[in-house]
């Protein structure tokens, strides 16, 4: 299948000329994409673009088995003509069709306006504007026997806030509803006009423990738009260090479900050596989140092969120390009996909502970045998708640990194979009036951003869509039929991002 | 069998935790540079490369404007409390004015006490600890509740890490709890954003007096990269008072960790000091 005379093609962290996006009616744009969607196409970006007062969509679609993206527009999305008075724009809404695009459409009323005319369930996303996020209406089901049970945003760990409302039946979840927005920073909105002298920073803070991966989608996205490739070595770089992340957040994740069933011995040896992992990216940029790494035009830090010796060593004895701790948690039955069969995402659900990451391969779905649509140093390096049936806390802990092993040999491979040459090029001025996307993999999953530029080559809309983005409705949808008990369990097993949803 | 081997690591492993603070503190990574030093003397006339390369703001030089008339220019005050330690101005600095020096110890009591620059003032006036009626209460047991007011998860991270076998902070007394209502204080990360704010608040009420609350990282402190966005409210300062400023983009937990423990007035000077 190749993309579809609606959209124009185009590859992983390039750029087109705004001119070259195709534009359509708004219902013909709806209508296109849910016939991609619908033909194995996958929604990685909604959003809007303002142009005076009224306001544009954009799609972006991955075609994973093609290893081609795709993007559309629409036009302006007038309000309906004849009318006297100030009326909402609508646009028949994309989410009846494809359930991936229901918080896409939300979001877009939320920050432009536009009514996506038939949304079953339209309500903010994040509030930024006027009440708390969870100053509203819930789903509820009624009955003598149900109840409901809110919690947060103030959790009960160092963790960060979100509101869940549970409809429970006893101790059984029949629904849950997640209002999130706690976090919200204003980052799409700085980036107008930009980019400015605290985007970078910003960028690496958008989830924190994800610095790697949204640095280098913004990399990509300026170079894409500048026209240049960052230096060999500097992809080369950024793949070390976008793995040394994985590492440490999956080793960290598979302490933390250990802990979560009450299985000590793992939960303790994984947290000490999730601070090894980030102690290497520490060795490699002086931070323990790789904050100042990555740049638009290469990276700031080169690994010289001194240092490179050292990491391999310490990198060694981690994956070593991970691989004994790991193997106690497989090894024990009482931690097999909480993790199987619990929070069961089916591929179906994982599939119609769009999910990426470990999450989604965990449920069958073969999709990886990596793998799908290379850029950078992985159009060179690959490493096997690790995928594991059930869609359980089971599966989702068994892709993780796959991942670690898999990292572990890709570090090691790569780590003495360096490509020569410097690690930083000068980042040119961005091209004007121009589209770019990139995607990375990160170890939550894809990691997208879109950035379109104005006539002067500066930012005019700027859109982020975290991972977490897409697969918190399978949390909410994991937890249906389960114990409430098992809440905290469900919810480490996807570890999604508070800040990187609410931005 | 994983019952034997478990034992057996375990034994083979021995003791992970860290020996600080009774032993040296462990050494930061070498590319991390550690707390700023700022020589305002050393300032070459008339430049201010450092004050445009800084990504959140923190440093200024009032008088510049006039220094390009001829006058001479006024002294650079950086503040630490909106550093994120990037180097860009370490980097930049004709005549090596502001340095990095290695050193872990950043934490203060007065939010004054990270800006650098006036003379006296070249680095941060560490913290003391809390006065003998806080510290007889808190000293040996510490509970904080820790508030995420729009963190990004790095910072909450490296509270975390405290509470592994590594750092094993328990042993100091100081624990996390799950409700305010049976906290000491509240460790704070984050700018505070608007949508947290009453949480925040809220939160701070519940804590039973008296009590302590500590701001970790940049964004607390002012907002770190998001200073004068209009959906955060930079720092906690601007919502509950606060007794004790960790700066860092996150802190290093050594970092952390040496704030809690001067606060309390757990720390043998000779044996914190790195030289």
């Amino acid at each position: 299948m190749s993309a579809p005379r609606e959209f124009a093609p185009l590859g992983n962290a390039t750029s087109l000329p705004w001119t070259e996006v195709p534009e359509w009616p708004v219902a013909k744009l709806v209508d296109a994409t849910a016939a991609q969607l619908a033909g194995g196409g996958r929604l990685c970006a909604w959003l809007g673009v303002p142009e005076g007062g009224v306001t544009r969509l954009v799609a972006v679609v991955a075609f994973d088995a093609d290893n081609t993206l795709a993007v559309a527009r629409s036009t302006a999305v007038e309000p309906p003509t004849g009318v006297p008075f100030a009326v909402s724009h609508r646009y028949p809404a994309l989410t009846p069709r494809c359930a991936q695009a229901h918080l896409f459409e939300r979001e877009v009323w939320e920050q432009h306006g536009l009514v996506p005319d038939g949304h079953p369930w339209l309500k903010p996303v994040r509030r930024s504007a006027g009440h708390a996020p969870a100053v509203g209406e819930f789903f509820r089901v009624e009955g003598r026997e149900v109840h409901e049970v809110a919690v947060g945003p103030v959790h009960a760990g160092v963790i960060e806030p979100g509101h869940f409302r549970f409809q429970c039946a006893g101790e059984e979840v029949l629904h849950l509803e997640i209002a999130l927005g706690y976090q919200h920073r204003g980052i799409e909105d700085a980036l107008a006009g930009g980019p400015h002298r605290a985007t970078l920073s910003q960028m690496e803070t958008i989830a924190g423990d994800s610095t790697i991966a949204h640095a280098t989608a913004h990399a990509l996205v300026c170079e894409a738009l500048a026209g240049a490739e960052a230096p060999l070595r500097a992809q080369w770089l950024r793949a070390v260090a976008l793995e040394l992340e994985r590492l440490a957040n999956h080793t960290g994740d598979l302490g933390a479900l250990a802990n979560d069933v009450a299985f000590l011995p793992t939960a303790a040896a994984c947290g000490k050596t999730r601070g090894d992992f980030l102690n290497l990216t520490a060795l490699v940029c002086g931070n323990r989140f790789g904050r100042g790494l990555v740049r638009p035009g290469g990276c700031a830090h080169d690994l010289e092969p001194e240092r490179a010796a050292q990491l391999l060593d310490r990198l060694r004895t981690a994956l070593a120390e991970v691989e004994t701790a790991v193997a106690w948690l497989w090894d024990a039955s009482s931690v097999r009996a909480r993790f199987e069969g619990t929070g069961v995402l089916t591929d179906e659900q994982a599939a119609d909502l769009g999910l990426v990451g470990p999450a989604a391969r965990a449920s069958g779905l073969v999709r990886d970045v990596r793998y799908d649509h290379p850029a950078g140093w992985h159009r060179f390096a690959q490493m096997p998708v690790a995928v594991w049936p059930g869609g359980d806390v089971f599966a989702r802990a068994r892709v993780r640990s796959l991942e670690v092993q898999r990292s572990g040999q890709f570090l090691v491979g790569q780590l003495a194979a360096a490509p020569d040459g410097p690690v930083c090029d000068v980042a040119g001025p961005l091209a004007v009036d121009s589209l770019a996307v990139a995607l990375v993999e990160g170890w939550r999953g894809e990691t997208c951003h879109v950035a379109l530029t104005d006539a002067g080559g500066r930012f005019r809309r700027y859109k982020i869509v975290d991972p977490s983005f897409h697969n918190w409705t399978g949390l909410a949808l994991a937890l249906r039929g389960q114990a409430i008990s098992d809440f905290p369990l469900c919810n480490k097993s996807f570890n999604l991002s508070y800040c990187g949803f609410d931005l | 069998m994983f019952v034997v081997d478990t034992l057996t690591q375990r034994l083979k492993r021995g003791c992970e935790t860290v020996a600080y603070p009774q032993g040296p503190a462990p050494a930061l990574p070498d590319r991390h540079g550690g707390a700023l030093r700022v020589d305002a003397a050393k300032c070459a006339e008339g430049c201010s490369a450092c004050v445009p390369v800084c990504p959140t703001q923190a440093i200024a030089r009032p008088s510049f404007a006039k220094a390009s008339d001829g006058a001479a220019g006024g002294a650079i005050e950086l503040d630490l409390g909106r550093c994120i330690f990037c180097a860009a101005c370490v980097e930049v600095c004709p005549t090596k004015a502001i340095t990095q020096t290695g050193d872990h110890r950043m934490a203060v009591q007065r939010r004054a006490d990270l800006r650098l620059g006036q003379p006296g003032g070249e680095e941060v006036r560490l913290a003391g600890a809390l006065d003998e009626k806080l510290r007889r209460m808190f000293g040996r047991s510490l509970r904080l509740r820790q508030v995420s007011a729009g963190g990004c998860n790095a910072c909450e991270a490296d509270v975390n890490v405290l509470g592994t076998i590594g750092w094993d902070l328990s042993r100091f007394g100081i624990q996390f709890v799950a409700s305010p209502r049976h906290a000491d204080g509240l460790l704070i990360t984050g700018p505070v954003t608007q949508n947290m704010r009453l949480a925040l608040v809220k939160t701070y009420a519940a804590v039973p007096a008296p009590k302590i609350v500590i701001a970790v990282g940049a964004c607390a402190i002012a907002g770190g990269p998001f200073v004068g966005h209009a959906q955060q409210c930079d720092g906690a300062a601007s919502v509950v008072p606060v007794d004790l400023f960790i700066p860092g983009c996150p802190p290093h937990p050594l970092t952390i960790l040496d704030g809690l423990l001067r606060m309390l007035g757990r720390l043998e000077e000779k044996s914190a000091s790195r030289g």
